[in-house]
């Protein structure tokens, strides 16, 4: 139990989500989750405003099941199965984060300068556009990290290497041309 | 009930994300910097175990659990959508920290902040849907 409790290692890691990816074709499914969130736009009505949205929300509710099952998976993990909840980072990374005013980075599990009490604009703005750019992004290119970078490498796929390409690309100007700008 | 295992297989990858601190904004930005090998290692062992599995499924190893062969489907074409859509994708993990299964996990550990990004990615993929037809794909 004790290994359970422990953050787990990257090797472990990589090959439970591997082993997801397999039970999912197993089941006769897919690995991929951002295409939940046309099916949530699509509850929330969004096929009257555009047929893009027209979708047999029944076939789609085994992919709902997993979002919700994810949702739970992940307040368990951190509630229950994580004592330590720091993240063990790079001492270089901690003192660069100071430089762009995060303070002890590493000793949450999320920084509260963006996650914490939620008090300005700013924040909001930062928290909704990065929203917004991820969602945007997955859809217009065909998948995420689970259906691209994990499953469409995978399976030798030409198009998820330009799109995990583009993944690094922008995520590079993010952090290394926005971020000195934005905090 | 048949859907159950979906939801078993859910809470089993919810897990995963956090404990493996795949989810944590920290170590995104780590990875971006390339200041830690953790997210690499993930991601790595995850690939080159999913290239294995995929070619039992392909030589016809490993069937599916009614004994049909597993068909992997390719992408949807288009190189032009794929890259910058890319683009826009890293651009907001980057900023974020979280991919879409990410957000989803941290939901529990921080509705508020959480909600304001899924709401973000929801109007991103709203924005997709009704502007697809004046992208280039």
């Amino acid at each position: 139990m004790e290994i359970i409790f422990q953050p787990w290692p990257w090797y472990t890691t990589g090959l439970m989500i591997a082993a997801v990816m397999f039970l999912l074709f197993y089941f006769g499914k897919r690995f991929g989750v951002s295409s939940n969130l046309e099916t949530l736009c699509t509850m929330a009505g969004a096929s009257k405003v555009s047929n893009y949205f027209k979708i047999d929300l029944k076939s789609k509710y085994w992919s709902l099941l997993f979002l919700f099952g994810i949702v739970l998976g992940g307040a368990i993990a951190f509630y229950f199965l994580s004592p330590n909840k720091t993240i063990d980072l790079n001492p270089k990374t901690v003192t660069e984060l100071q430089a762009l005013h995060f303070d002890n980075a590493g000793a949450t599990y999320l920084p509260s300068e963006l996650f914490g009490s939620i008090t300005s604009l700013k924040t909001i703005l930062i928290l909704l556009f990065g929203g917004f750019l991820v969602g945007f992004g997955a859809r217009y290119a065909g998948g995420c990290t689970s259906g691209h970078a994990i499953t469409g490498i995978s399976n030798l796929d030409v198009l998820s290497l330009y799109a995990v390409i583009g993944f690094f690309v922008g995520g590079l100007i993010m952090i290394w041309g926005i971020f000195p700008l934005l905090f | 009930m048949k859907n159950i295992k979906f939801l078993i297989l859910g809470i089993l990858f919810g897990i995963i994300l956090i404990k493996g601190e795949v989810a944590s904004w920290y170590r995104i930005f780590e990875m971006f910097k390339f200041q830690s090998f953790h997210m690499y290692g993930v991601i790595g062992v995850a690939i080159v175990s999913g290239i294995i599995i995929i070619q039992l499924f392909k030589k016809r190893v490993i069937k599916d659990y009614s004994g049909n062969e597993i068909k992997i489907e390719p992408k949807k074409p288009g190189f032009k959508r794929t890259f910058i859509g890319g683009i826009s994708f890293g651009l907001g993990w980057a900023l974020v920290g979280a991919c879409p299964a990410p957000m989803f996990a941290l939901i529990g550990q921080n509705f508020l902040a959480i909600s304001i990004v899924i709401i973000g990615a929801l109007l991103g993929t709203f924005t997709y849907g009704v502007s697809k037809s004046k992208l280039p794909h």
